[in-house]
Order: C-alpha cells, then sequence, then structure tokens
C-alpha cells in the first residue's frame, strides 16, 4: 500500500525512466483491433449478418474466393458468412463489453468504496458485508445464475460485469479515502468550510483514482474473457449478432472440416487478453505496483 | 487480536448472507417455475397446487424462511426437472469435480511454484521472459477454446498422425459407455477420460499461479536477510531452503486460496466442452432447464467452498507466519 503513496517525484521518475515495452505492445495491438472493428465490417464482403446463397458460399477456406467474386481472407463460415467480416463486428461488442463492464464497475466500486469509508458506521459495515458476499461466490456462477435466469443479452451482461466486479476496486478506494482523510490539506480544506461532498470530489478522490485505473485496465481483460464465455454457453450475445464467443460455438460443430470458423475468434480474444493484460501490467507497473 | 474462533464466526456469518443473496436472486427472478411445468391450458388450481409442492406459496420472507430452516437441517429440496432430492443430484456429480478439481489444483500448484521459482532467479533472462510470455497466452485462452483445441488433436488429430487406437485418448465423457469395468480396469478407463480436461485446467491454473509465484519468490530473494546469508557466502541451495522457501510460502497459500473460484470456473467450461458429468454441467443443465432448487444448492455449495478454502487458507497462514499472530 505504501507504494501508492509514492510522492509525485518519484512517479516522475519512473513515468520518465525508459518507455515500457508491454505498454507499447499492448496499446499497438489494442490500437490496429479498434481499427479494425471500426472499419472492418465495411471494408469486408458481404453483409455479416445476412444468409446469401448458402450451397455455393459456405465454408469456404481461407485464402478463397466466392462464385460471386467476393474474396474470403479467412473464409466463410456455415451460412456462407465472411468470417473476418463477423469477427471484426464481434470486436466491436466484445471490446465494448469489456471497456463498458469493467469501466462500470469500477465506478460503482469508486462509488461504494468511498461512500463506506467516507460515512463509515453502518453504512460501511453493510458495504463490506455485501462485497465480501459476492466476492464468496465465484464470479463465473454469479453471472451465469444472473444472467440465465434474467434473461441473457447485450444489456444483462454488461451490468452483471459491472454488478459483479466492483468489489476489487471499492476496496481499494476505501482504504485510500480511509487513508488520505487523515492527511494535513483535507483537515485544512474542512477548517475552511468546504462542504464534505466537495471535499470529497476535489480533493479526496482525485486521490484514489490512481487505483482505480489501474483496476479498469486489468479488468478490461477478464470483462471479454467473461462475455466470451457467456457468449459460448448460450447466455451473452444472442446469435445473429456475433460475439466472438458465440463464433466458438457456432464452429464447434465444424472443429473437423472447417476448423478456422473456431480458430480465428478464439485466437483474437487470445491476442486482445493478451494486449489488455499487458498495458493493464505496464500501468499498474508505473504505479509501482508491480 | 483475530483469533481463530472469531474466523471461524465471521466465515458462517458469510456463509449466511451466501445464502441470502441467492436465495434473492434467484426467486426474484422473473419468470414462475410452476407455471413452466404444466400444460399451458392448466387452470390456476393446477398451478397452485403446483407452487405448493414446489415450496413457492406463500410470502417471499416465509419462502425464504422455510428455506433457510430445511437448509440448515441439511435438505435442500428436491429438483424440479429430475425428481430427485437435489443431495442426490449434488452427490452424483461431486466426486467426479473433486477428482478433476483437486487433481488439476495440486498439479497447477507444483507446476507453477517451480516455474515460478526457475523463473525467479532468472528475472529478466531470455527464459524468464520466454515462460511468462507463454504463461499470460495461456492464461488469457478461454478454457473453452483450448478445450475444443484438445478435442480435435485427440481425435482427428491423432487419426492424421497415424497414433495407434489402444494409445488415443477419449475426448468425451468420464467413463466407456457400454462397458462394465471394475477394480483396476475401471480406474484406468477413468484416468485415459481425464488426461485432457485435467491438462487444460492444469495448464490454465499454473500459467495463474506461476505469474504470481514469480513476484513472491523474487520478492523474497530480495529480502535484507537473504542478502546478508549470499553475502555470508552460504550456498545458494541452502539460501533456498532456509531462507526464501518460508518467506514466499505465505503468499503463495493465500494464492492457493484465490484460486479456487477459478478452479470453479475453469471446470464449468471444460466439463461442458469434455461431457464430463460434474457439478458444473450440473449447473448449466439446472440453469437451462430452471431448476430453481438445483440451482440455488449448488451456488450454495460453491460458496462454502471458496469460504471454507479461504478460511483454511486463513489459519494456514497464522501458523506459517508467527507476525501475523501478533497484529
Amino acid at each position: 500500500m505504501s507504494a501508492n503513496h509514492a510522492t509525485r517525484a518519484e512517479r516522475g521518475a519512473r513515468a520518465t525512466s525508459a518507455p515500457d515495452g508491454r505498454l507499447l505492445a499492448g496499446a499497438t495491438m489494442l490500437g490496429v483491433l479498434t481499427l479494425g472493428a471500426l472499419l472492418g465490417p465495411a471494408l469486408t464482403p458481404g453483409d455479416p449478418l445476412a444468409i446469401g446463397d448458402v450451397v455455393t458460399t459456405r465454408l469456404l477456406p481461407p485464402f478463397s474466393r466466392a462464385p460471386s467474386g467476393a474474396w474470403h481472407l479467412l473464409g466463410t463460415d456455415a451460412f456462407g458468412r465472411d468470417v473476418l467480416g463477423r469477427l471484426l463486428l464481434a470486436a466491436r461488442l466484445s471490446l465494448g463489453v469489456g471497456v463498458a463492464g469493467s469501466l462500470l464497475a469500477a465506478g460503482l466500486g469508486v462509488l461504494l468504496g468511498a461512500l463506506g469509508a467516507w460515512m463509515g458506521g453502518v453504512t460501511d459495515r453493510l458495504l463490506l458485508a455485501l462485497g465480501d458476499t459476492l466476492l464468496a461466490v465465484p464470479r463465473l456462477v454469479l453471472l451465469l445464475v444472473i444472467a440465465a435466469l434474467w434473461g441473457p443479452g447485450l444489456g444483462t451482461v454488461v451490468s452483471v460485469l459491472a454488478l459483479t466486479g466492483w468489489m476489487g476496486v471499492a476496496r481499494l478506494v476505501r482504504a485510500e479515502v480511509l487513508g488520505v482523510r487523515a492527511l494535513p490539506f483535507v483537515e485544512a480544506a474542512r477548517a475552511l468550510g468546504v462542504s464534505p461532498g466537495r471535499l470529497l470530489w476535489r480533493h479526496v478522490l482525485p486521490n484514489a483514482l490512481g487505483s482505480a485505473t489501474v483496476a479498469v485496465t486489468l479488468g478490461i481483460g477478464s470483462a471479454i474473457s467473461l462475455e466470451s464465455g457467456l457468449s459460448f454457453l448460450g447466455l451473452g450475445i444472442q446469435p445473429p449478432a456475433p460475439s466472438w464467443g458465440n463464433m466458438i460455438a457456432g464452429g464447434r460443430d465444424w472443429l473437423l472440416t472447417a476448423p478456422w470458423i473456431a480458430l480465428a475468434p478464439g485466437v483474437a480474444l487470445v491476442l486482445t487478453v493478451v494486449a489488455s493484460t499487458l498495458v493493464g501490467d505496464a500501468v499498474s507497473a508505473r504505479r509501482g505496483g508491480e | 487480536m483475530r483469533r481463530p474462533l472469531s474466523r471461524l464466526l465471521d466465515a458462517l456469518l458469510l456463509l449466511w448472507l451466501v445464502a441470502t443473496l441467492t436465495f434473492l436472486l434467484v426467486r426474484l427472478a422473473p419468470g414462475d417455475p410452476a407455471a413452466m411445468l404444466v400444460a399451458p391450458d392448466a387452470s390456476a388450481e393446477v398451478i397452485a397446487r403446483q407452487r405448493a409442492a414446489f415450496g413457492l406459496e406463500g410470502s417471499l420472507p416465509a419462502q425464504y424462511g422455510r428455506w433457510l430452516g430445511a437448509v440448515l437441517r441439511g435438505d435442500l429440496g428436491t429438483s424440479l426437472a429430475r425428481a430427485q432430492p437435489v443431495r442426490t443430484v449434488i452427490a452424483e456429480a461431486l466426486p467426479y469435480s473433486l477428482w478433476l478439481g483437486g487433481v488439476s489444483l495440486t498439479g497447477s500448484v507444483l507446476l507453477g511454484v517451480l516455474v515460478g521459482g526457475w523463473q525467479a532467479r532468472r528475472a529478466g533472462q531470455r527464459g524468464d521472459t520466454a515462460m511468462t510470455v507463454a504463461g499470460t497466452v495461456l492464461y488469457a485462452a478461454p478454457h473453452f477454446w483450448l478445450a475444443l483445441g484438445l478435442v480435435v488433436l485427440a481425435t482427428s488429430g491423432a487419426a492424421l498422425l497415424g497414433v495407434p487406437a489402444w494409445m488415443r485418448l477419449p475426448a468425451f465423457g468420464a467413463r466407456t459407455p457400454a462397458l462394465e469395468l471394475s477394480g483396476a480396469a475401471a480406474f484406468v478407463d477413468l484416468l485415459r477420460h481425464s488426461v485432457l480436461p485435467l491438462t487444460v485446467l492444469t495448464l490454465t491454473g499454473a500459467a495463474g499461479i506461476a505469474r504470481y509465484a514469480r513476484s513472491a519468490i523474487a520478492e523474497a530473494w530480495r529480502a535484507p536477510h537473504v542478502t546478508t546469508a549470499i553475502a555470508r557466502g552460504l550456498p545458494d541451495a541452502l539460501v533456498q531452503r532456509r531462507y526464501v522457501r518460508r518467506n514466499a510460502l505465505g503468499p503463495i497459500v493465500v494464492l492457493v486460496g484465490l484460486a479456487l473460484p477459478g478452479v470453479v470456473a475453469g471446470s464449468v467450461f471444460v466439463e461442458q466442452v469434455f461431457a464430463w458429468p460434474g457439478l458444473g454441467r450440473t449447473m448449466l443443465g439446472a440453469i437451462a432447464a430452471r431448476d430453481y432448487p438445483v440451482v440455488l444448492g449448488l451456488t450454495l455449495l460453491y460458496g462454502s467452498v471458496v469460504i471454507g478454502s479461504n478460511l483454511v487458507a486463513d489459519l494456514v497462514l497464522l501458523r506459517l507466519d508467527p507476525r501475523r499472530r501478533a497484529t
């Protein structure tokens, strides 16, 4: 914990030292993927959702040309849809769900952590108990139960990721707020008559945001892989909308004859999670967390 | 001063909270399990009778009280989909999951700590970087995807490579169907079926553990008393045995406690892909069938396993590290 209170000079020294290779590699990978996700569906042949002339276009291997002349870099799936196009469309969803889920979780964590530390007493105890309770059930089990019983879909996945992912950030922020609250400048601000809300917002929270940033970057990878898991089981994004998870599930029946259908989204998933782990590690190392 | 007894009380309190939370999550979910299981044109009276049979009549607090009372007596209710006590359903699947989970957890801890320790001695060198990259990729890969890959390898891959039939590994289920085996032959059959699921769970688990073991062990090597020991000219092996191992053990024990939810999550996917008749597959089946009592019972079981293992890790840590007893 003491490392989090490194002075600004120390932090600056670390920041200006040699650029972190992990950050560069991870950020490049995520950048390329984001670009592909934004532009890709416009550049690849055919509608990634529509099913056309199935008989002549289905299960074409990578690097092949359909009778219509369309060229498929990663081949087509069992319904003749371009795998690359679906892969990139799914990237929008997966990246979006990952970032939104982990941002919302961190926001909730900052809110509840700060609230508990600031209010103290019963509120703090209740929030701690709620956090411990949620941590005691494996996250996947919670996700499965909620997603299945409360209706699968995009909105459910994002909200469930937020509701089951805030506890770590809340703990960190609570500890930081408790630490910062006792510092002289906060007391000085209070003595000058600053209102509690403003005090929390202007003076205490900015100090606690660093740990939240690290948690967001590290959380994106796990949010993406949880989403893909739910979608693989049919409890997340529903076809025909593509998600890497449900694309792998769709390729399951064609593993032996058309392995590229399940291979491509899996590789995309691995690369994305690795990239966000690299960025998260680099950010946390820069803050002296390692 | 935190005595073992107060930790035990905390754990029991937490278990009650988990039970309450799961009860609310499941019971407040939209949809009526009674209406789902009777004919669409059934009268209100029939639905009411069905609700009574499921213990769903009365107000929510009354249902909660009845359910909690039954759970305290060890009665988890009756499965809606299978018309068997939930305890029987769980008892049938539990040994399969304990086997997979136990063997893979032991394997991942051993492998992870070995690799992590090996890396810690070479921090920053090529071998360390290579293992870190391999571990990060393995850890990032979804369990179900790796499992599917192994299925391909074991079936068409083995056929392509000309692996003789008796050496090929089965990719589905826990035993060969329609084969009455007993004794050693049955165990060998179970082992052959376990190889693929165990490979996925052990490798991914080890990748996660190695990551943390590496930094815990590297940290232990940097401690001032270790530097002193090295400066005094003690051989590496002795330093490692006497000073490093003990200090690195604490974080690793905590890690094993924390790794358990991951093992549970991994086993859900692995059991699904390999058709392994364990708890994870039972859970997915129960969720699909809206079999509320089974979902409740299994969630409670998962919660107790996590809480129990954290408690054990806590108590072991108290034994291992005298400094923790004082604070």
